[in-house]
C-alpha cells in the first residue's frame, strides 16, 4: 500500500451559495456550502476545494466566513481559489482556515506573484490553477493554450510550458481544468491531463468534464492524474464520494476508504 | 483544566491545529502563543511548522524560542508536527544545509527525483496526500488507531539516519521512511494530524491523554 489517489469535490461559491455552471454560464443553485462540505467530509472526501466566483469584496468576506465555519469542524485539507491576487488575500484565507490557495489569472498577469507566494507561505499551500483549451487543428499535433475570463480570453501561452514554469516558480500542485470539457459530463481531456502530469514533478489534479464514475477512473489510469476533482456529480447526489471511491478501488486504484 | 500550548513563531496556519486540538479535547485550554512563560507552564506543548526549514529555524531563533523548546523537550509531553518534527532533528539538507535543534539524532534529506511506483508511474514531489502509517507496537500515540490507517502528508524532505530506537512509525514513498518519532517525553510526526480526519483527531487525543512517561 502507498499513497492514495485523491477525490476532491469542488464547490463553486457565489454570494455564499454553492452553484454550478455549465461552461461557466447557466448557473444552478446547489445549496449551502457549509452543509455540503460537512456532507462531503462524512462521505470521505480527501480534500475540499472552494472556488469563489463572486466579484465584489463584500462577497469575499462571505467566503472568508464560509471557510472559517468549515475549518472549525472539517479536518481535511481545504483549498480556496478565485480572486487570489495579493499576498494579503492568501494570508486572509490561510488565517480563515484554508490550507491551500488556488492562484489562476493573477499568475498569468504576474508570474512572480507565484514565486513570492511560495517563498512567503511555502509551496505546500500554493496551487496554480490552469484553464486550458485545445487550439490545434484536426490532424495537427495536439496543443493547448491558457485561457482566462472563464475560457473566453486567449492568452497565447502554451499550457505545458506554463505548467512547467509554474512548478519551477514554486507551485506545489497544479489544478488543471479543460475548458473544452468543463460542465460537459463527457469526461476529462485525458491527453491534456497525461501530457501535463508527465511534464511536471508536482501533483496534478484533473478537472473538467466528469459525468460518470468511469471518468474518474480514466483520469487516474489514462490521464495519470494524482487527484481528480468533480463538482456536479456530487452536488446533485448522483453519486456519493464513497461510491466514487469504491468504484475506483474496484478498478485497481488505491484510495482512502 | 489541562492547558496545551501551540508554539507560535510566525510560521504557518495555527488556526487548524488549535481547532483540531479543541475537537480532540473540548475541555482543554488551547493557547496559541510565543510567550516563553505560557509555553513553559503548559501541560502539553505542540510544535507545528510549515514552509522552508531555513525560515522556520530563523523565526524560532528570532523569537528566542530555541532554548524554550529545548527546555520543554526535557520535561513536558511535546508533539512536533511536519517542519516541527524536522526541526527537532540535527540537520536538514534543505536550503543548502540548515542546522536544526538537535534534540533527536537524525537528518532530513530530499526525496530523490525520478521515483516510480510499482506500475512505473512517476511519483510526484511533494509527497502529497493520504498515505498509510505503520507503527510499532505499544505506542501511546497510536492507541485506538488501526495499523496502516491513512494520514495526510505534504512534504518534499523526510527524516533519515534516525536511530531505530527513535522511530515509532514508517510510511512508504516508495521506500520506507520514518514518519513518527518518539524519545522519552517527545513525539513527532511528519504528517498532519490536524488534517487527517478521524485518525488525526484520535492521535491528538492520544497525545493529550499521554503524560510523557510511557
Amino acid at each position: 500500500m502507498g499513497l492514495a489517489k485523491r477525490i476532491i469535490p469542488c464547490l463553486d461559491v457565489k454570494n455564499g451559495r454553492v452553484v454550478k455552471g455549465v461552461k461557466f454560464v447557466d448557473i444552478r443553485d446547489a445549496g449551502d456550502p457549509v452543509e455540503i462540505a460537512r456532507r462531503y467530509d462524512k462521505e470521505g472526501a480527501d480534500e475540499i476545494t472552494f472556488l469563489d466566483i463572486t466579484a465584489t469584496s463584500d462577497d469575499r468576506d462571505t467566503m472568508v466566513h464560509v471557510v472559517e465555519q468549515v475549518a472549525s469542524e472539517v479536518f481535511i485539507p481545504l483549498t480556496v481559489g478565485g480572486g487570489i491576487r495579493k499576498l494579503e488575500d492568501i494570508r486572509r484565507m490561510l488565517k480563515a482556515g484554508a490550507d491551500k490557495v488556488g492562484i489562476n489569472s493573477a499568475a498569468i498577469f504576474n508570474p512572480e506573484f507565484v514565486k513570492e507566494a511560495a517563498e512567503r507561505f511555502g509551496s505546500q499551500c500554493i496551487v496554480v490553477a490552469i484553464d486550458a483549451k485545445c487550439v490545434s487543428k484536426e490532424g495537427e499535433a495536439k496543443r493547448w493554450e491558457i485561457f482566462t475570463h472563464g475560457g473566453r480570453k486567449k492568452t497565447g501561452i502554451d499550457a505545458v510550458e506554463w505548467a512547467t514554469k509554474m512548478a519551477h516558480y514554486g507551485a506545489g500542485e497544479i489544478l488543471l481544468t479543460s475548458m473544452d470539457r468543463d460542465g460537459t459530463k463527457i469526461g476529462f481531456d485525458l491527453e491534456l491531463t497525461r501530457t501535463i502530469s508527465e511534464a511536471v514533478d508536482v501533483p496534478v489534479i484533473a478537472s473538467g468534464g466528469v459525468g460518470t464514475l468511469d471518468h474518474l477512473v480514466d483520469g487516474v489510469t489514462k490521464g495519470k492524474a494524482d487527484a481528480v476533482l468533480a463538482a456536479s456529480i456530487f452536488h446533485f447526489a448522483e453519486y456519493t464520494i464513497g461510491e466514487a471511491k469504491q468504484h475506483m478501488q474496484d478498478n485497481g486504484i488505491e484510495v482512502r476508504l | 483544566m489541562a492547558t496545551v500550548a501551540v508554539i507560535d513563531y510566525g510560521m504557518g496556519n495555527l488556526h487548524s491545529i488549535a481547532k483540531a486540538l479543541k475537537a480532540a479535547s473540548p475541555d482543554a485550554n488551547v493557547i496559541v502563543s510565543a510567550d516563553k512563560d505560557i509555553i513553559l507552564s503548559a501541560d502539553h506543548i505542540v510544535f507545528p511548522g510549515v514552509g522552508a526549514i531555513r525560515d522556520c529555524m530563523a523565526a524560532i531563533k528570532e523569537a528566542g524560542l530555541d532554548d524554550v523548546i529545548k527546555q520543554v523537550a526535557k520535561t513536558k509531553p511535546l508533539l512536533g508536527i511536519c517542519i516541527g518534527m524536522q526541526a527537532l532533528l540535527e540537520h536538514s539538507e534543505e536550503n543548502g544545509g540548515v542546522d536544526c535543534l538537535g534534540i533527536i539524532p537524525g537528518n532530513i534529506i530530499k526525496f530523490p527525483a525520478n521515483l516510480k511506483d510499482s506500475l512505473n508511474n512517476k511519483l510526484k514531489i511533494p509527497h502529497m496526500g493520504w498515505n498509510v502509517v505503520n507503527y510499532s507496537n505499544k505506542n501511546p500515540l497510536f492507541e485506538n488507531i488501526a495499523q496502516n490507517d491513512r494520514f495526510y502528508f505534504v512534504h518534499s524532505y523526510h527524516a533519515e539516519k534516525v536511530g531505530d530506537n527513535f522511530v515509532s512509525a514508517t510510511s512508504n514513498y516508495p521506500n520506507a521512511f520514518p514518519c513518527a518519532l518518539k524519545w522519552r517525553n517527545i513525539v513527532a510526526v511528519q504528517f498532519h494530524p490536524e488534517k487527517s480526519q478521524h485518525a488525526g483527531i484520535q492521535l491528538l487525543k492520544n497525545f493529550l491523554n499521554w503524560d510523557g512517561t510511557s
